[in-house]
């Protein structure tokens, strides 16, 4: 709890820094606080405290996610010096809007009634309709802001609306007291649920509510991007994954086929568009959206190993988010595009970018001794243990199809030539946090126990 | 303790030779292999001779899921580490007199890639194996598709999609069996072992481990990546992939699908080995044709893993036996052809055999070894394929005559092509492209002479391979035949 005050204080102390022009003292000050933060939640370890008469509850989930949450924006912030000053002259607000979407995100992992669902996803997703256009005179930003907020601004009724019905049916907005009601078999409860979940699966690009997700990526400065695709990715995940588990478990023989048909669409509809990319950064638009599906395979998998895998993967995908979304901005800022042809030659120029690449990639796609097969690995382990199996088939045919989309880049870098390519310079905090990024990508790759074992 | 520093010594050499100054790289590599070899003797020297696994190291890896860092090998797994650690140096020292560009990286992912090898060879946890599987899999994509010659890209990429397909569906099998396990479940082989899985599960995990090992074997029609990538690769990559490579589909064959699964095995037995003598003689067909010498050795390989793979689901000891040490004869006579290949191609720029001849003249010391290297390859007897050839046919007759009569024809077919080749490249006058040949030198010859010396020693003296092999292979197939008999006795009480 003492995290969340922290970060919305925070988040108002950076725009006062802005308001009398200490740019400088922005980033110190923004990491500073963060990781007070990180301290601060976990301390809240095992506490399982509520707050705010049981609107809240700081339950280790709602720690471990708040915790990765955090972290990952502190490594975002690392890759943002002389970042934002590039794009306006306005780099306060860009922080300020960035801590009020990770104010909103911790709110999502650790919401204990629906009102506070609510208000998590907004104050997210309003910072990041701001942040999506905050390149006003460029019109591909503008266009993104003005598709994902009539987009969001649809999704947010539909949840709104998915609420009201479930209040309606259950009297109650308390998580544990809807799944203590007993009013699953009702209409008005079943389709509560459904309109949940497209309210929620709009959040987090599952299809066929993600067609807003490569525009949006794609209009967005490429550090909002890499936040939209990792913390608000993983803020989303937990906050769908929390509900289900906590309030709607007992009615998941209704919903889980439901999620099963959005699996396989999302999978499907992500990686095979992805193949035909040709711009890096859509084709990580739409391997996040792949990555969706394989989140939706632990969420069918209601029980304590869902949110294990669920945070797994989360934390090895947020890590190659990391690692591909700051090379892509160095590449693209580079050589003037962001298109798989750019990455020619690379390895020749730069192989320390090439390495962390190749690495992210081969944790996006699952190869063994990377964070990412751990976390497609617990995936596929608790969908099985559900019986899915003929779902985790199908995730596997879509797991081959993102190793060929994946490894076209690798392609790119290592096996064909670019005679004119000059070497690009790093600056420290890139080069900082790409090192990290490789340090646990291996870590946590080669001892799985390390994030295996957290919830 | 022996089979941790077996296995992760590589690891730690790869990256001494990546600090190393580059120029001087191959030596650290072959010192690092060498080491490597003389660990895997070591280790054979202290083995007893009994059938169970040995050297065991079980330290618990990811606890709460049952994953271990389970190592250790029996006769079986130890025949595999000590034909890797033989031919990785062999392999290093055929390098020595070429232009490797960035020759620093290039060692490190060969040696990285034995620790991957011997990773599959020695792990007792289906996780592990399934990791070093994977290991052993990306380092020979990056040396293939980096050092690779003509066509190399695309004929890699379709290696790394069709055997990362294989892996991803075992990955599925593996994980199923894990969660049929006792308890909160293990991926110990063990465990895997005492399953008793009904008909049903038994056929589906059996597809989806077979995929894996058939795409690597390569298994008609699984094979349709291998020719590209043998030719595309660079010559040590040629010989990682088809002298050790290869043999972790027939390891896993071993490992993983007889004794887990034996119900499915023996069903579907006829329509392995069917396909199996298909691709045999359908390789040996296409290696008749081919102009490309690298492609008929390539072609040669298939044909004679064909006959390996129908040995193994005959289950019997004479055809297992058979297999073992035909495994470690193909992984010498495959690395020996491919670099005469190799030393044919550096001198005169081609692979067409019909461009070629005549070189007996110019380089005899070669065209000696070629033929010693070639006796083995179609099975003389007093060779070391000889042995394996007959052992696999004799338990294929036991099994069934056709398949043995069919399968038999391996022998004929390879000694036409290969004959044929020899004419063609060494036989006859020379031409222009042949006439300032120069006869192999240094570690040419040495290596030469060392694979021509392994095919007549294990040809004329095959005794202490097969009885490395023997208790473990009387034991797994003790294993199998406990595991179907029980089968049996459940399901007839099943019947009403």
């Amino acid at each position: 709890m003492t995290s969340l005050i922290i970060v919305s204080v925070l988040a108002v102390a950076v725009l006062y820094l802005g308001l009398f022009k200490y740019k400088t003292a922005l980033l110190p000050v923004s990491v500073t606080g963060l990781l007070a933060a990180a301290a601060m939640a976990a301390m809240d370890w095992d506490l399982e405290k509520m707050y705010f008469s049981e609107m809240m509850l700081f339950d280790n989930y709602a720690v471990a996610f708040s915790i990765l949450l955090i972290l990952t924006t502190l490594l975002i912030f690392g890759l943002s010096r002389n970042y934002f000053e590039k794009i306006s002259n306005n780099v306060a607000e860009y922080y300020a809007l960035m801590l009020f979407a990770l104010a909103g995100g911790v709110v999502m992992v650790s919401f204990h009634n629906l009102a506070m669902l609510f208000i998590g996803i907004e104050i997210l997703s309003i910072s990041l309709y701001v942040l999506a256009g905050i390149r006003r005179k460029d019109p591909a930003s503008n266009e993104a802001s003005l598709k994902y907020f009539l987009m969001g601004a649809f999704a947010t009724g539909f949840l709104l609306f998915g609420t009201a019905l479930i209040y309606g049916a259950t009297g109650s907005f308390n998580l544990a007291a809807i799944a203590s009601s007993g009013a699953f078999e009702s209409a008005l409860f079943r389709a509560g649920v459904l309109l949940m979940m497209v309210g929620l699966s709009f959040k987090v690009s599952v299809a066929p509510f993600h067609t807003w997700t490569p525009d949006v990526y794609e209009g967005s400065p490429g550090l909002i991007a890499m936040f939209m695709a990792t913390v608000v990715k993983t803020a989303g995940f937990a906050a769908f994954l929390r509900l289900f588990l906590m309030a709607f478990a007992e009615a998941s023989a209704f919903w889980a086929i439901t999620v099963a048909i959005l699996c396989i669409l999302t999978l499907f509809a992500g990686n095979i568009t992805a193949v035909f990319q040709d711009r890096f950064k859509r084709l990580l638009a739409w391997s996040s959206v792949s990555h969706a599906g394989y989140l939706l395979l632990a969420i069918l998998a209601v029980g304590f190993s869902a949110s294990s895998a669920v945070l797994v993967y989360t934390i090895a995908y947020s890590l190659a988010s990391v690692a591909a979304f700051g090379i892509m901005i160095l590449v693209s800022r580079a050589r003037g595009n962001d298109h798989l042809d750019s990455f020619n030659g690379l390895a020749r120029t730069n192989p320390f970018l090439a390495f962390t690449l190749t690495l992210a990639v081969c944790s996006l796609a699952g190869i063994p001794l990377t964070a990412g097969f751990f976390g497609k690995f617990y995936v596929f382990k608790v969908a099985l243990a559900q019986g899915y199996t003929w779902l985790v088939v199908l995730a596997v045919i879509n797991a081959m199809i993102g190793i060929y989309y994946y490894f076209k880049v690798i392609i790119a870098m290592y096996m064909k030539e670019n005679a004119n390519a000059v070497a690009i310079q790093l600056n420290p905090g890139f080069r900082l946090v790409l090192s990290i990024v490789v340090f646990l990508i291996f870590l946590f790759g080669i001892f799985p126990g390390l994030i295996a074992n957290i919830l | 303790m022996i089979t941790v520093i077996l296995l992760l010594f590589p690891v730690a050499a790869s990256l001494f030779v990546l600090a190393f100054p580059p120029a001087r790289a191959k030596y650290l590599a072959l010192t690092c292999s060498v080491l490597e070899l003389l660990l895997a003797a070591y280790a054979w020297i202290n083995a007893a001779s009994v059938g169970g696994y040995q050297f065991l190291v079980d330290i618990p890896w990811v606890s709460g899921l049952g994953i271990h860092f389970k190592v250790g090998m029996d006769g079986i797994s130890l025949l595999m580490v000590l034909l890797t650690a033989l031919l990785v140096p062999l392999i290093l020292l055929a390098t020595f007199r070429r232009d490797i560009r960035k020759p620093g990286v290039f060692y490190a992912l060969i040696l990285f890639m034995q620790a991957g090898l011997i990773g599959v060879f020695v792990s007792l946890d289906a996780f592990l194996f399934y990791i070093a599987w994977e290991a052993a899999l990306i380092p020979i994509y990056f040396i293939s598709a980096l050092w690779g010659g003509e066509n190399r890209i695309k004929a890699t990429f379709k290696f790394l999609i069709y055997t990362i397909t294989g892996s991803f569906f075992m990955l599925v099998g593996i994980i199923y069996l894990y969660l049929q396990t006792p308890g909160s479940h293990t991926f110990d082989i063990t465990a895997f072992y005492a399953l008793s899985l009904d008909y049903q599960q038994q056929v589906w995990v059996f597809l989806a481990f077979f995929i894996a090992f058939a795409i690597k074997m390569p298994v008609f029609p699984f094979h349709t990546w291998q020719p590209d990538t043998y030719a595309a690769a660079p010559t040590a990559g040629t010989m990682l992939l088809a002298a050790i490579m290869l043999k972790m589909g027939i390891y896993g064959v071993i490992r993983w699908i007889l004794p887990v699964v034996p119900v499915a095995a023996v069903d579907w037995a006829n329509v392995i080995m069917v396909l199996a003598i298909i691709g045999l003689v359908y390789a040996s067909i296409i290696a008749f044709r081919q102009r490309d010498i690298k492609r008929v050795i390539a072609y040669s390989s298939i044909a004679h893993v064909g006959l390996i793979a129908a040995g193994l689901f005959t289950l019997n000891v004479q055809a297992m036996q058979g297999a073992m040490i035909q495994m470690l004869s193909h992984g010498i006579n495959v690395l020996g052809l491919f670099f005469v290949v190799d030393i044919l191609f550096d001198r005169t720029g081609t692979f067409d055999r019909a461009a070629l001849g005549g070189v007996v003249h110019r380089a005899p010391v070669l065209a000696v070894c070629f033929m010693i290297v070639l006796l083995g390859s179609v099975a003389l007897p007093l060779t070391n394929g000889f042995v394996g050839e007959f052992l696999l046919l004799s338990g294929l007759f036991r099994y069934n005559v056709i398949f043995a009569g069919v399968g038999g024809l391996t022998i004929i077919f390879s000694s036409v092509y290969m004959f044929r080749l020899y004419k063609d490249t060494m036989l006859g006058g020379a031409n222009e492209l042949t006439a300032g040949f120069s006869d192999i030198r240094g570690s040419e010859k040495a290596l030469l002479l060392i694979v021509a010396a392994l095919v007549i020693v294990i040809g004329v003296y095959p005794g202490p391979v097969l009885s490395l092999t023997e208790n473990s292979v009387s034991l797994l197939l003790d294993q199998v035949n406990a595991k179907l008999m029980n089968f049996e006795l459940l399901s007839d009480n099943l019947l009403p």
